[in-house]
């Protein structure tokens, strides 16, 4: 799950490779019918500083049922209905929001 | 202008009180309540949920536009969350303004942009004991006809 980032030593080329794990953890929510494929209201996802609504729904697609997902679902960042290249922030809530039936 | 998801009945009459004025000269009240047969399937009860923070902006922003394109400040809706019964009021809207013209106009609106646009989702349960996640893109009807 964590993203590798792999540099050189700023002291010697030889020496060992220094990992830092950058990452992000960002909470979704899920509703309705998309709870009920997925088995849970909500999901914790590690991704990389920079990541969009898209990356966010490719990795909810490794999950377990989400494949009965719609391919392109509406998404809302912070209680406002998103784009797909919107990106993510530290701290932002996510939700994946199934077709709506108020009235 | 007021708007609110409920976990108990709607009360109408205080929605009519709240956009009482004598300035208006048309009152419109819709209400939406839980119909028997849905798509073709004899239907007992419903049951709302919404994703609350998003549902009460979004509804809160339909209402300030309908202000905003119809002129008028005495919009009221709520829209009642948890199990109804058949019969029971899923949503009310009260609006009033001067004239019935554009009264009548800023109910429609804000009915058919809260169904389109505000997060919530029904539960439909049948007489057969089943129960489904009602999704009006895959209805046999006209988007904005179901339940009405």
């Amino acid at each position: 799950m964590l993203r590798e980032s792999i540099e050189p030593s700023s002291s010697s080329r030889a020496c060992f490779p220094r990992a830092s794990y950058i990452i992000m953890t960002v909470n979704v929510l899920l509703f309705a019918s998309y709870a009920d494929k997925l088995g849970t209201d909500s999901l914790s996802l590690d991704l990389e500083p920079g990541a969009t609504v898209r990356d966010l729904l490719a990795r909810v697609r490794e999950l377990p049922g989400a494949d009965r997902l719609p391919h392109e679902p509406l998404v809302a960042v912070n209680d406002q209905y998103a784009k797909s290249t919107q990106t993510i922030a530290p701290g932002d809530e996510v939700a994946i929001i199934p077709p709506v039936a108020g009235g | 202008m007021r708007t609110a998801l409920v976990d108990r009945p709607i009360d109408v009459a205080a929605l009519l009180r709240d956009v009482g004025d004598s300035r208006n000269g048309a009152t419109i009240l819709f209400i939406g309540t839980v119909r028997d047969v849905n798509n073709g399937r004899a239907v007992t009860g419903m049951q709302y949920t919404a994703y609350h923070s998003m549902a009460e902006r979004e509804l809160s922003e339909i209402v300030r536009e309908a202000s905003a394109e119809f002129g008028t400040s005495d919009i009221v809706v709520e829209h009642r969350l948890g199990t109804l019964d058949l019969g029971e009021a899923s949503v009310a809207i009260a609006v009033a303004h001067p004239h019935r013209g554009a009264a009548y106009d800023a109910s429609r609106y804000v009915i058919e942009q809260l169904k389109r646009r505000v997060p919530i989702w029904k539960l439909e349960h049948y007489v057969d004991g089943t129960r489904e996640w009602v999704d009006p893109t895959k209805s046999a009807q006209p988007a904005g006809v179901a339940n009405d």
